[in-house]
């Protein structure tokens, strides 16, 4: 997926949106969301006053004003949802190009038929040949191939999948560059996980997320308080003789309820969900993304998420007989021919000593590694052997060969597994030369995400099959909170039970089929895309990169999305102070001229000041759209800063920024007056 | 200024061992005293044929809560009403009418105290010292009953170890903690406060009035009635329990009533000395001691910061004759024995704790301290009255809370056991619920004037009217005078007020104590919010602030606050 294409709208994308924000405008759909409903009924109601006023003969030029920029509030609102909705649609709908319009060879008994892609239904079985597009998601069932996935992940190098494999499943819309293969179609068509993706977020299918509900219900709730206000102080005014103008009631009214934060909400959840389509996570539900944000604890398999796949070497151990060159050199002979990627890294970490990798002499004769014997080797035309292996079955083999056994070795061994890694022993037919040391190797930058998800409060865990000493190593390596050595695949399970009965969040990451319950039960499980399609039924989400560090991204969505929502109603709730200072004087004033000492802000006249406190309620929503859509930004910091910061900018400055702008903005007006 | 400083500084002496003394009352801790108070706690128990090792859950909690004060009332209204045939009436007082009687009976079992009789010339003794002395003592011993329950909730209750999680939690027996809480706290209390008013000259005899002959008998009147009786225990637990109610219709600006500045400064520290001491008490029962001195610190905040701005307006001279140049401090309306500090101070804290006694006319404040004296009764919950105080402060605890944890990107949590849309809606109702009762009625009086006998036009008429409504709301029970509030209308209405300004403030927060007391809990991380924190302190303080502000400022406006401006202006004209 190419960010930079979504970035920035077009201008025909704007259009659309405008046109889909007036669709927004009928008073079923605005019902969705009472405070901006409220202003629309204040809309409506002023323009019938200026109505009143025209036909009355009356001034009406207020009325007519304050309507106008009512119903530009709306729009303004109903336009930040509709430019999420677009940007969303956008993001969406590149994924989803590459799938349209395609072909598939479905297979019925012995049968074959083409098809229409969008016709097959779960269960299908279709037949995808090399340099065809796989028409739906799926598993393979038969055969083997390499799939170029870039339109959906943006990673245009060939991934390997295979039947019976914990990476055989395929997504709808990728090509096939090699192999034949059979797979079963997954899902009823307009049920993928893009499809489910989109509808998201789009408005109609969007359900509330839990807080959102929560926080609604808060605002209607002042809302309420506010139209009360309105509502009385007519009564109290009369009883001073004094008459208020109706028009400026709506006005006050539009200027205290929680526009700023009512007007964004919707868009703060969709694009809440449209960062984490950016990131390539596909989430199942919009309580997913928002859950994310309070996870507790956090399981990591710890191979292929902390460490890479393979243990690598990572030192030559030299017996004190024994030349090093000699050493390294038949450590590497002993690898020439060893495929596993343990084997390669020894040659890898010669070439670094300055040991080039030799031609492997054609008439050498390799001895491959059994679990039998446990070691392997070569032994060349001279006769002379270069073997390596575990150190007991090497013990073994010296003695079978007459080669004493040097004093240091056991020491050297033991040193090797005390770090966690595993000593492989290297000699030659005619002494045994000293210990090559494989180890895990965390992978870079792993240690810094886990030390920022600890800022935000999150714990992780490291599962691992190996022992607890190898485990240990890696965990501090790493930086991990805790760690789980010999685990097996249901001891995932068993802990993330044991977690939540801590009364513990708990996200897991997990690709295979028996990750599949722990990723059910895990209140965050995020499946990998290059896993199982029944890892990826079990999970909430899906990462299209297969990268499990991913979840570190989608806590922090999670969070944002929170802190985004809270920080516009604390600025919301703020502005309403100075507002105050603004509309009660004007309101006032004529009738009861004593009140007019209230106008600190010397605001030109009456009418100024309220058509600039509207004017700001208006304009600060479009004003707040890009950050609505991008999300305050969330900072590796204690829950006390953070609320500090966000109390500073959002509250104090919530407070002050209308001072200044309604100023500024009364200013501009009395100049046309 | 030095003794008002020394007042608030013993009475916090003195509420910090109370108040652990009172966490051990509630939670049941063996005292040394239980010799003493355990028996009489079994016979009052086996009156009422309560069980006392009932435990119960929020529901049953709350109906007990419910119907003990209907049978209350019920009981109240018909000794009042007919107190003429009922023993203890040495002066022969007829009965009240039935509105009268109604209101009355209300408004004392919730703690409320507002009168619309004059205390001593309408009610017999059986009444006064009978009927509304043992209310003072009950119904404030309730309201702490409701407290410690939603305690206990915010913990888990007191089976949290054993239930598990969607289990119904056990908030305590209410009879109990009102049982405990009337002998353990306010009787002992009250008797050592009663006896050192008595020492200082406050009545207190089952004699009726007494008949003087006045030292002038050149006057037209040659003779006075002087009202006497059990005076002094009843003022000890109307200071005590944030009752208000006095014995004599001018309350604790009568001499006998107040007669000495030592008897004043006991009876100011006993108007806030246990609403503090319920925030060392909660600190103790959900085992957060941190979290009492933040409550501590915020509502020290806010008391001094509304009790300075009181005392600074009553010093000034009295806004009416700005303009004929009036020296020294505002005295309209205040005892010249204490003068306009101790008045103020005073006045302060009576509204802030929803107490309602008076010392000096609330009615003759300056505009400023009028308009604090409402704010105290609005928020309500600066220390507030014993026990229903810091449940309030407790929702504005929750709404701090939930607009916090939006803000550090969690799901708002508290103790570990999360606020959710349930929760939030029942907030949000109480949000709504001052706003729709005191702006309502307020804007129904004032539209129909004849029905309100208000004895002033202008903003002081919309300030009289809106703070005897705050008043009603807040159980606080003072008022600004100047009211002919003696009406059908003021009496239902402001009862109507009582009720729901009572109930459904304390009952709402036990409900939603007792769905967050059955949550999961999650182990407080590093993540989380720490509510024992400067910044959340002020926070607090901000939402607080700014939720009343919104909803009151307007009305406001066009009460004391116009009221100040409008007397300013003629000053300046002049």
């Amino acid at each position: 997926m190419k960010n930079q294409t979504v970035q920035t709208m077009t201008m025909s994308e704007l259009r659309q949106a405008s046109v889909d924000s007036l669709k927004k405008l009928s008073l079923l759909k605005m019902a969705s969301s009472p405070v901006m409903f409220i202003v629309w009924v204040g809309t409506l109601l002023s323009a019938a006053i200026t109505l009143y006023q025209a036909v009355q003969d009356k001034p009406y030029a207020m009325a007519l004003i304050t309507t106008i920029i009512l119903f530009l509030t709306v729009w303004f609102s109903n336009l930040a949802e509709s430019v999420a909705e677009a940007k969303s649609r956008g993001q969406a709908s590149s994924l989803r190009s590459a799938k349209q319009s395609l072909k598939a060879c479905r297979i019925k008994g012995e049968s074959e038929s083409w098809v229409a892609a969008a016709d097959l239904i779960k269960g299908d079985r279709v037949k995808v040949r090399a340099g065809e597009y796989i028409p739906a998601d799926g598993d393979i069932i038969v055969g083997v191939a390499t799939v170029n996935e870039s339109a959906v992940t943006g990673e245009s190098a060939a991934v390997l999948r295979e039947s019976g494999t914990d990476h055989s499943s395929v997504i709808g819309g990728t090509k096939l560059l090699s192999g034949e293969v059979v797979l079963e179609v997954a899902n009823d068509p307009g049920n993928s996980f893009l499809d489910r993706m989109i509808g998201l977020v789009e408005g109609a299918q969007r359900q509330k997320t839990p807080n959102e509900t929560a926080l609604t219900v808060l605002l209607s709730s002042l809302s309420a308080v506010f139209l009360l206000i309105v509502m009385t102080l007519p009564a109290m005014a009369n009883f001073m003789g004094a008459r208020l103008d109706d028009t400026m009631l709506i006005a006050l009214l539009v200027c205290l309820i929680p526009t700023t934060i009512g007007g964004l909400l919707p868009a703060i959840g969709i694009a809440g969900m449209n960062r984490a389509l950016k990131a390539n996570v596909v989430a199942k539900s919009g309580k997913a993304v928002e859950v994310a944000g309070d996870i507790d604890t956090l399981l990591l398999d710890k191979t292929g998420t902390i460490t890479f796949g393979d243990r690598q070497a990572t030192e030559f151990l030299v017996s004190k007989d024994a030349d090093s060159i000699e050493m390294i050199k038949a450590a590497v002979w002993s690898s020439l021919d060893d495929p596993t990627p343990e084997g390669k890294s020894v040659v890898l970490l010669a070439e670094n000593k300055g040991i080039d990798k030799p031609e492997a002499p054609a008439d050498a004769e390799f001895i491959p590694f059994s679990p039998k014997t446990r070691i392997s080797g070569v032994q060349l035309v001279d006769g002379s052997l270069m073997m390596k292996g575990a150190s007991d079955s090497m013990k073994t083999w010296a003695r079978d060969h007459q080669l004493s056994w040097p004093d240091d070795m056991d020491g050297l061994v033991r040193k090797v597994a005390k770090q966690g890694g595993t000593p492989l022993v290297v000699a030659s037919n005619t002494a045994v030369l000293g210990v090559i040391a494989l180890s895990d190797v965390v992978k870079p930058g792993v240690a810094e995400r886990f030390a920022q998800l600890r800022a935000l409060g999150v714990r992780t865990v490291m599962v691992t099959g190996d022992n607890p000493v190898t485990a240990g190593v890696i965990a501090a390596q790493a930086g991990v909170d805790d760690f789980i050595a010999e685990a097996k695949p249901e001891d995932k399970l068993a802990l993330i039970r044991e977690e939540q009965a801590k009364g513990r969040l708990v996200a897991m990451v997990g690709d295979g089929t028996n990750d599949a319950p722990a990723l059910a039960q895990a209140d965050i499980g995020l499946a990998m895309n290059s896993g199982t399609q029944a890892a990826k039924e079990a999970g909430n989400m899906v990462d299209l990169d297969s990268d499990p560090a991913k979840l570190l991204s989608v806590v922090e969505i999670g969070k944002q999305l929170l802190i985004t929502r809270g920080a516009l109603t604390t600025f919301s709730l703020a502005n309403d102070v100075a507002k105050y200072f603004v509309i009660l004087p004007a309101i006032f004033v004529t009738a009861i001229p004593t009140i007019g000492t209230l106008n600190v802000m010397h605001l030109h006249s009456p009418q100024s000041a309220v058509i600039a406190a509207l004017i700001f309620n208006a304009l600060i929503i479009p004003a707040l759209i890009p950050l609505a859509l991008k999300g305050v930004k969330v900072r590796a910091i204690t829950a006390e800063k953070l609320l500090r910061n966000n109390m500073l900018v959002y509250g104090l400055g919530g407070v002050l920024l209308p001072f200044i702008s309604i100023k500024i903005l009364d200013v501009i007006i009395s100049s046309f007056f | 200024m030095f003794e008002i400083v020394l007042i608030c500084l013993i009475a916090v002496a003195l509420a910090i061992p109370l108040g652990s003394y009172m966490t051990g009352v509630f939670s049941g801790q063996k005292h040394i005293t239980d010799g003493f108070f355990s028996p009489i706690e079994s016979v009052l128990y086996r009156l009422m044929r309560v069980n006392p090792n009932e435990s119960m859950t929020w529901r049953t909690y709350g109906m007990a809560f419910l119907m003990s004060n209907l049978i209350l009332g019920v009981v109240a209204f018909l000794l009042l009403k007919f107190q003429q045939v009922l023993p203890f009436n040495p002066d022969h007082i007829g009965p009240l009418s039935w509105d009268v009687a109604f209101h009355t009976a209300i408004s004392f079992i919730t703690n409320t105290n507002q009168q619309h009789y004059a205390g001593q010339a309408q009610l017999s003794y059986l009444s006064q010292g009978f009927l509304i002395v043992t209310l003072q003592f009950v119904s404030p011993a309730m309201g702490l009953a409701i407290c410690v329950a939603v305690l206990r909730g915010m913990i888990g209750g007191k089976n949290n170890k054993t239930a598990k999680e969607g289990e119904e939690r056990d908030l305590g027996n209410y009879y109990v903690d009102v049982v405990r809480g009337v002998v353990r706290v306010f009787l002992p209390l009250s008797l050592i406060v009663a006896l050192l008013l008595a020492w200082q000259g406050v009545p207190s005899t089952f004699f009726g009035a007494q008949h003087v002959q006045t030292l002038d008998t050149q006057s037209s009147m040659s003779s006075q009635t002087i009202p006497v009786g059990p005076v002094s225990a009843m003022v000890a637990i109307k200071q005590l329990g944030t009752n208000g109610g006095g014995w004599y219709g001018s309350n604790s600006a009568d001499p006998l009533e107040n007669p000495t500045p030592l008897s004043d400064v006991i009876e100011t520290i006993a108007i806030v000395l246990i609403p503090i001491a319920v925030v060392f008490m909660a600190g103790g029962l959900i085992r957060r001691k941190k979290f009492a001195w933040m409550s501590f610190a915020a509502m020290a905040i806010l008391s001094v910061s509304f009790t300075a701005a009181t005392i600074y307006s009553e010093n000034q001279a009295n806004a009416a004759f700005v303009g004929a140049s009036a020296m020294g401090p505002n005295m309209e309306g205040k005892e010249v024995r204490f003068g306009s500090e101790l008045s103020a101070l005073w006045g302060a804290l009576t509204t802030q704790t929803s107490n309602g006694s008076v010392n000096a006319s609330m009615d003759s404040f300056n505009p400023l301290g009028g308009l604090m004296a409402r704010s105290g009764m609005l928020v309500n919950a600066i220390w507030g009255g014993v026990g229903c105080g810091f449940v309030n402060f407790i929702v504005y605890v929750w709404l701090a809370v939930f607009l916090s944890g939006l803000m550090i990107g969690r799901t708002p949590e508290i103790f570990g056991r999360k606020i959710e849309t349930k929760e939030v809606t029942l907030l949000s109702s109480l949000i709504v619920l001052p706003a729709l009762c005191i702006l309502g009625f307020t804007a129904i009086a004032v539209s129909f004037p004849s029905i309100t006998g208000n004895s002033n036009p202008g903003f002081h008429g919309i300030s009289q009217v809106f703070y005897e409504y705050a008043s009603a709301f807040a159980n606080n029970g003072s008022g600004m005078a100047g009211l002919k509030n003696d009406t059908t209308w003021w009496n239902l209405s402001a009862t109507f007020m009582i009720l729901l300004g009572r109930y459904l403030p304390l009952v709402i927060p036990l409900m939603i104590a007792g769905l967050m007391a059955k949550k999961r809990v999650t182990p407080a991380s590093s993540g989380g919010l720490t509510l024992e924190t400067p910044t959340f302190c002020v926070t607090l303080i901000a939402v607080i602030l700014v939720l009343n502000v919104l909803s009151f400022l307007p009305a406001a406006v066009i009460g004391p606050i116009g009221e100040a401006l409008q007397l300013s202006a003629v000053h300046v004209g002049n």
